[in-house]
């Protein structure tokens, strides 16, 4: 089944949706910081809110088009939403909940569905109990599994599970595509995390300011962002200005010098003059981190520097590194203890030419 | 104790507590969800009584169900005796006088239940009459009784409008509050004290029942 949504709204204020998009089977990462339109798309879909203009449909049953003046009224469109906050309805219990949208079965048809969803989410053992009486992780399985018992042709989740740590997610979302196998129907996630969690799906549209900025695999989208926020949001720590002082077309590379006074890197060739500042992105995990002066080695750059801090972020070891420009480097902490890295410690940063990207401001709407 | 008066106002108020069940739910819905932009001019009308002076309201009824209104002659011709000085006038006028204190907590209580929750509805396939049944009403339902119990406990208490349209007639319009004014007339302090007294433990007990109900009701913990 595939999505095909082209469709503009405009919103109080000056924010208007302008996307086009198909969206095939599986799960498609719909990324954006807050405010770039995402919730507005999906409401567009869901029709809660009415599209100024354009076509919605779902393998060939359209649900809304402004030209032909077709506007499948919600409750007859078949999706399936899961809100940020969930909205399981509090006075219900989880299998009253899960129940809800099967008035149109006997009850024999609805405990079938229910328990075979219920199976499928793991939350079988949680059916009598309320909202309120079950943990976090729970709820947000109940919640898929309510929207998914009624066979929806879509499925919208509203980052649902942002406030769940990476694991529980992943695991959340593991039983989701499983569970999308023998369907087939394509599943929009909405999400602002960072780049772990846009791997979890197949494809990644990123929304900035209402359009759409670019599409394509997590492993396109991400390992070459074009845009800063992009680069941002896909976890690029290492975001600075540099001063291009020369450029070698044969072998497609630039020298830079990042503001402040350190040593020159070699980077690839943006098409930058020599004199003109670029942009660099460079994320945190490819930067390699040396106490020797490493000789003979393919990385193109080997800068020296000092450690000025050594902090935990997450499962890795943030490291702050002073040379010229402030690096941050994230290593393993067993590497960490066993390199003995602490602030005041002399270090060499090493840095892949190709690790390193130059990104491009954003465009104006 | 005038148990005349006592049992009229009882009755009286239970059937424009039920009356007002069924005509304040659809106004508070109304109200609660409509995004009609002259709305507030309804809320307002919905609201007179709480300002307008009984006396006024009472005058209003009076000349809209006369013998000379359209209301009065329809009445008239069905039942074959007027409709002013009756029962049926003074639950009528309380109708109308109560009918904030009915809509006013049903609305609020509506407009409380959380959007999201409608929608879902909604999403899951449910018409807005299930998505009522089902979802709003039982989250707002003590909103909804506290709304009922109020209308119930204001029209017990009613004194200028049931004077002006219902008189004094024992067993059909003199109600308690009447009757304890009847009791002071007549300086008999012993029975006006014992009713007043029925009556303020009375609305004490309501009110409290009533505060007790439109506590917060459902607290969902906010997911982690």
């Amino acid at each position: 089944m595939m999505l095909t949504a082209a469709l503009s709204k405009r919103l109080a204020g000056a924010f208007s949706l302008d996307v086009d998009l198909s969206v095939a089977a599986g799960i498609t990462m719909v990324v954006g910081a807050s405010g770039a339109g995402k919730t507005t798309l999906l409401r567009c879909l869901a029709g809660l809110l009415r599209p100024d203009s354009g076509r919605v449909a779902i393998g060939g049953r359209t649900l809304f088009d402004a030209a032909e003046g077709v506007d499948v009224p919600v409750q007859h469109r078949r999706i399936g939403y899961v809100f940020q906050h969930l909205a399981l309805f509090p006075h219900l219990t989880v299998e009253a909940n899960l129940h809800y949208g099967l008035a149109h079965l006997d009850a024999r048809a609805r405990g079938m569905r229910t328990g075979a969803v219920a199976e499928s989410f793991r939350i079988a053992h949680l059916l009598g109990r309320k909202p309120r009486d079950i943990s976090g992780g729970e709820r947000q399985r109940a919640a898929l599994a309510r929207s998914l018992v009624t066979d929806p042709t879509l499925l919208l989740l509203d980052e649902p599970l942002s406030a769940l740590d990476y694991a529980t997610q992943s695991h959340i979302i593991a039983d989701l595509r499983n569970w999308n196998e023998a369907r087939g129907i394509p599943i929009l996630y909405v999400t602002h995390a960072h780049r772990e969690v846009f791997a979890l799906g197949e494809r990644v549209v990123v929304l900035e300011a209402g359009r759409i900025l670019t599409e394509g695999t997590p492993a396109e989208v991400l390992d070459a962002p074009v845009h800063e926020p992009l680069a941002q949001s896909a976890g690029f720590e290492n975001l600075f200005d540099a001063q291009v002082l020369a450029t070698n077309t044969e072998s497609g590379t630039m020298q830079v010098q990042p503001a402040g006074d350190g040593p020159s890197l070699e980077i690839p060739w943006s098409g930058a003059a020599a004199g003109a500042t670029v942009r660099v992105a460079i994320r945190a995990g490819d930067i390699i981190l040396a106490t020797e002066c490493p000789r003979a080695i393919s990385a193109r750059n080997v800068v020296p520097g000092t450690v000025r801090s050594v902090g935990r972020e997450g499962p890795a070891t943030r490291v702050g590194v002073d040379a010229g420009h402030v690096f941050t480097v994230h290593v393993t902490p067993q590497a960490c203890t066993s390199l003995g890295l602490a602030a005041g410690r002399p270090v060499w940063l090493v840095i892949k030419t190709h690790s390193c990207h130059v990104v491009r401001p954003m465009p104006a709407p | 104790m005038d148990w005349t008066a006592i049992i009229l106002s009882v009755r009286l108020a239970a059937i424009v507590g039920l009356c007002l069940l069924a005509i304040g739910l659809p106004i508070a819905y109304w109200i609660a969800f409509s995004r009609w932009r002259w709305k507030f001019l309804v809320e307002a009308l919905v609201a007179l009584p709480l300002v307008l002076p009984p006396t006024v309201l009472g005058f209003y009824v009076l000349v809209g169900i006369g013998s000379r209104s359209p209301l009065g002659r329809a009445w008239t011709a069905w039942t074959g005796h007027g409709l002013a000085f009756t029962f049926e006038a003074l639950v009528l006028a309380s109708i109308l006088y109560s009918l904030p204190f009915a809509v006013q907590p049903m609305a609020a209580a509506f407009a409380q239940v959380d959007p999201s929750l409608i929608e879902a509805s909604s999403i899951l396939g449910a018409s807005r009459v299930r998505t009522f049944f089902r979802v709003i009403l039982p989250l707002a339902f003590n909103g909804v009784v506290a709304g009922a119990v109020l209308s119930f406990a204001h029209t017990i208490g009613e004194f200028g409008v049931v004077l002006m349209v219902g008189g004094n007639l024992p067993g059909i319009t003199r109600t308690v509050s009447i009757a304890i004014y009847d009791d002071v007339q007549a300086l008999d302090y012993q029975a006006a004290t014992a009713t007043a007294l029925l009556l303020l433990v009375f609305s004490f007990v309501v009110l409290s029942c009533v505060y007790a109900l439109t506590r917060r009701p459902w607290s969902v913990p906010p997911t982690p």
